[in-house]
């Protein structure tokens, strides 16, 4: 078998590795309970990778007909409500929708007080009454010291984490170190994540270089989009400019209900959009950023 | 605003990578979807997650107990000898004439060590398998394949096992773009202790795996023989006096036989008028009594009496007890003759049943293994020093120690720095491959700092133990329990285990 599955040293967390898929999951409960919530994980997560291979085709065009597999049909869903405004291909919310399609393998298989699937800082939640996680959230990946968390708990209605931006895993159009989204659902959340992450832009600005998605990466879905490759030195009033660009598309999409919440990260500055008196605004304790992929002492979430 | 959907026609200096069904096309300098496999100057390697070695002090505390009490605190909670850094995932700097992507300095008992690890690029290399059995697996030189192509040959047959050896710069870059792919594939799943089936021209078809029995021709091998005919003969000739009249050991190599045998000789054995077809050597022990086979004791015969002629009625009797066993005690049976001195089989009498299944007990658990072999070449040796060839004679004065993943290696005598590994003993998932085709290992050179500043070694490029701590992708691993720990102080001495 391709996949890698194994408990992290810790001995409490459970790493499912696969191609170019990594994920974290942890479940609390009993021995017993963990024990099925990770053959429950690790079943379903044999099949993901091929699963998703077999449409990668269809899955790198904008939607047009609904694919077959689930996870596939997941992505579909966050991403069609944008296409009439926005180039986007359902792999915008493949981690999102992984992360939450063996979440739903877990809480399927066994009743948990509480898991996450966290698949590289897309990241999946169950929660139950009185329980609650906090993520902690970093700018850039290559640094690990976070400077906010995300707390979420069982009254709030978000159970999807995403986080985009140019230095992430992704390729991001725009110029965002991260933005984070809270949404009902991962897959929800990373599409959000990309479309926001995206917006934040200072278009034509020569301190950024931009090159073809196809030139770095031959088949990405982006083509011959263009795709952040360095940000330079920025003024307060240009970072200000591309915050408020992408903040406008944020604060659209929470009216739209596609989203809780969402805060954006440029250039060590933050905005935070919701619908400023939403339960978003005590969800992301600020200064926040990108979700942590690294432990916070006596932190929970950590992956 | 849909757009035109990407192209995804491969640029032409993009690689393919078929590590996962994902098939990423890999622009130079880039690394796929995965960040594990990227494309060094048109080769996909990996950068995978770094291996790393942690003494297993909780599994072997009675095997080491002096070092609790010999340990000084340090402060450091990840003491440097007890964590060994491998070129698992390490990467590589091939071709650059540029330093190893990992210097690492720890200390060892109040040596000051250097560990250089990298992953080498091995396009010399080939893997030698042992395949402990009997039977005939093809004649020597036979061309050896893997799905069609020619991956190796036969090679001359050891005491109880059949050598295969595979690979090699002719077959991995010499033959067809299939041959060379196929022979990579068939490498790396090898040392990968994964089961490949190979066939032989002429010959079995063979199921081998690193540390499992082989399959020959469907049949899965158990033991290995206690030893030839002859051999068998003597170790069991007093067992069987008195309780059989004649023992025929059948055995491609030499066939024994008792009552004209030394052993049975100097039991006071009479003689019983067998005659056995092939030649005889000395009295006893028949070479060629048939042909090499997968049948009784290696040879093609499924019927033992075949190999007999007519009993020499001058010297043979009706009611003679005869014993023909291979030497595995796989295939028995047992004969009386008739009134006309023809053998009729019979069942095996309880009192020598016991003595084939002693035969069965002597025979060890019969084995494929793997060692890899492969050569460090200069580029890779320039990796560890500026002065490659001081590496070569560093690791021959022994003060180098050379591991492979941190297992021990056997370095041949020599030129260069040829070495051969037991695939068994580095721990899993520990080989790559680029599209050359050629196999990725990884190797580790440890030595005293002072000796690799003598030598010329990057020391500008030293970095401790604690520095990788905070690196992402790690793995950690227990260290092999029969492996010698690569920074132990014999190591110091000797590179050769």
């Amino acid at each position: 078998m391709r996949a890698q599955i194994q408990l992290l040293p810790d001995g409490r967390r459970l790493h499912l590795h696969d191609g170019p898929i990594d994920l974290v999951v942890e479940a609390f409960g009993t021995p017993n309970a963990i024990d099925c919530a990770y053959r429950a994980a690790s079943a379903r997560f044999a099949n993901v990778l091929d699963e998703l291979c077999r449409e990668l085709p269809l899955l790198r065009q904008p939607p047009t007909d609904p694919p077959e597999g689930r996870i596939a049909r997941s992505m579909y869903a966050a991403v069609l409500p944008y296409t009439p405004n926005y180039f986007i291909t359902p792999m915008a919310a493949v981690a999102g929708a992984v992360a939450e399609e063996v979440l739903l393998a877990i809480t399927s298989a066994v009743l948990l007080a509480r898991a996450y699937v966290n698949n590289g800082g897309d990241i999946a939640l169950h929660l139950t009454p009185g329980e609650s996680f906090a993520t902690g959230m970093i700018d850039n990946p290559s640094r690990e010291s976070f400077f906010g968390t995300v707390t979420l708990d069982f009254s709030q209605p978000a159970r999807g984490i995403a986080t985009s931006g140019w230095r992430g895993r992704s390729f991001s159009r725009g110029i965002a170190d991260a933005v984070t989204v809270l949404a009902d659902r991962a897959s929800q959340a990373d599409a959000a994540a990309t479309i926001i992450a995206n917006a934040v832009d200072l278009p034509g600005h020569p301190a950024i270089t931009r090159v073809p998605a196809c030139f770095l990466s031959p088949d990405s879905d982006l083509g011959p989009r263009l795709v952040t490759q360095g940000v330079g030195r920025l003024t307060s009033e240009e970072i200000a400019a591309a915050l408020s660009a992408g903040a406008i598309v944020a604060r659209s999409l929470v009216s739209a209900r596609l989203i809780h919440s969402a805060v954006l990260h440029l250039s060590g500055e933050t905005q935070l959009a919701d619908a400023s008196t939403h339960v978003g605004a005590r969800a992301l304790a600020c200064p926040p950023g990108k979700i942590c992929a690294f432990p916070a002492p006596g932190s929970p979430f950590h992956a | 605003m849909p757009a035109p959907t990407a192209p995804s026609v491969p640029d032409s200096d993009a690689i393919r990578c078929d590590a996962c069904p994902v098939l990423c096309y890999i622009k130079p300098g880039r690394a796929g979807s995965c960040d594990r496999y990227a494309n060094a100057n048109g080769q996909l390697v990996r950068v995978d997650p770094h291996v790393i070695l942690d003494h297993a002090l909780s599994e072997g505390d009675s095997l080491v107990p002096f070092l609790d009490q010999t340990r000084e605190w340090d402060g450091n909670i990840v003491h440097g000898s007890e964590t060994f850094v491998t070129a698992i995932g390490a990467g590589t700097t091939y071709p650059d004439y540029k330093p190893a992507p990992f210097i690492i300095s720890s200390q060892v008992q109040g040596v000051d060590m250097v560990t250089v690890v990298t992953e080498g690029i091995f396009s010399y290399c080939g893997v030698k398998v042992k395949i402990d059995t009997d039977r005939h697996l093809g004649p020597e030189t036979s061309t050896v394949r893997a799905q069609g192509e020619a991956v190796g040959h036969v090679t001359t047959s050891e005491y109880g096992s059949q050598m295969l050896s595979l690979g090699g710069v002719r077959h991995l870059t010499g033959g067809s773009r299939k041959e060379g792919t196929v022979t990579c594939e068939t490498l790396l799943n090898l040392c990968e202790k994964k089961p490949v089936e190979l066939s032989v021209d002429g010959g079995a078809t063979v199921l081998v795996q690193a540390g499992q029995p082989p399959v020959v021709d469907g049949f899965r091998e158990e033991r290995m023989r206690v030893g030839c005919g002859s051999a068998t003969i003597g170790m069991f000739a007093k067992q069987w006096h008195g309780k059989v009249d004649e023992v025929v050991v059948v055995d491609d190599h030499i066939t024994g036989v008792l009552s004209e045998h030394q052993a049975g000789k100097l039991l006071g054995v009479a003689p019983t008028g067998i005659r056995v077809k092939g030649r005889r050597s000395t009295p006893g022990r028949y070479f060629r009594v048939a042909e090499p086979g997968t049948a009784w004791g290696g040879t093609n015969i499924d019927d033992p009496l075949s190999i007999l002629e007519p009993f020499n009625p001058k010297i043979a009797w009706p009611k003679l007890r005869l014993l023909m066993v291979s030497t595995t005690g796989e295939h028995r049976a047992y004969f009386e003759l008739d009134e006309a001195l023809r053998p009729v089989e019979q069942d095996l009498p309880n009192v020598l049943s016991e003595s084939v299944a002693r035969i069965k007990e002597n025979c060890e658990p019969a084995l494929s293994t793997v060692l890899f072999m492969g050569g460090a070449g200069g580029s890779l040796r320039a990796g560890v020093t500026e002065n490659p060839v001081r590496l070569t004679h560093s690791v021959r004065d022994t003060l180098t120690r050379v591991t492979c993943g941190g297992a021990p290696v056997y370095v041949w005598p020599g030129g260069g720095i040829t070495f051969m590994v037991d695939v068994s003993r580095m721990p899993n998932n520990a080989f790559g491959y680029v599209p050359t085709p050629a196999l990725v290992a990884p190797i580790e050179f440890t030595l005293k700092r002072e000796d690799y500043a003598g030598l010329g070694g990057h020391m500008d490029h030293v970095r401790s133990l604690d520095s990788l701590a905070q690196r992402e992708g790690r793995r950690h691993l227990k260290a092999h329990p029969e492996n010698p720990w690569p920074l132990s102080p014999a190591a110091l001495k000797r590179t050769n285990q």
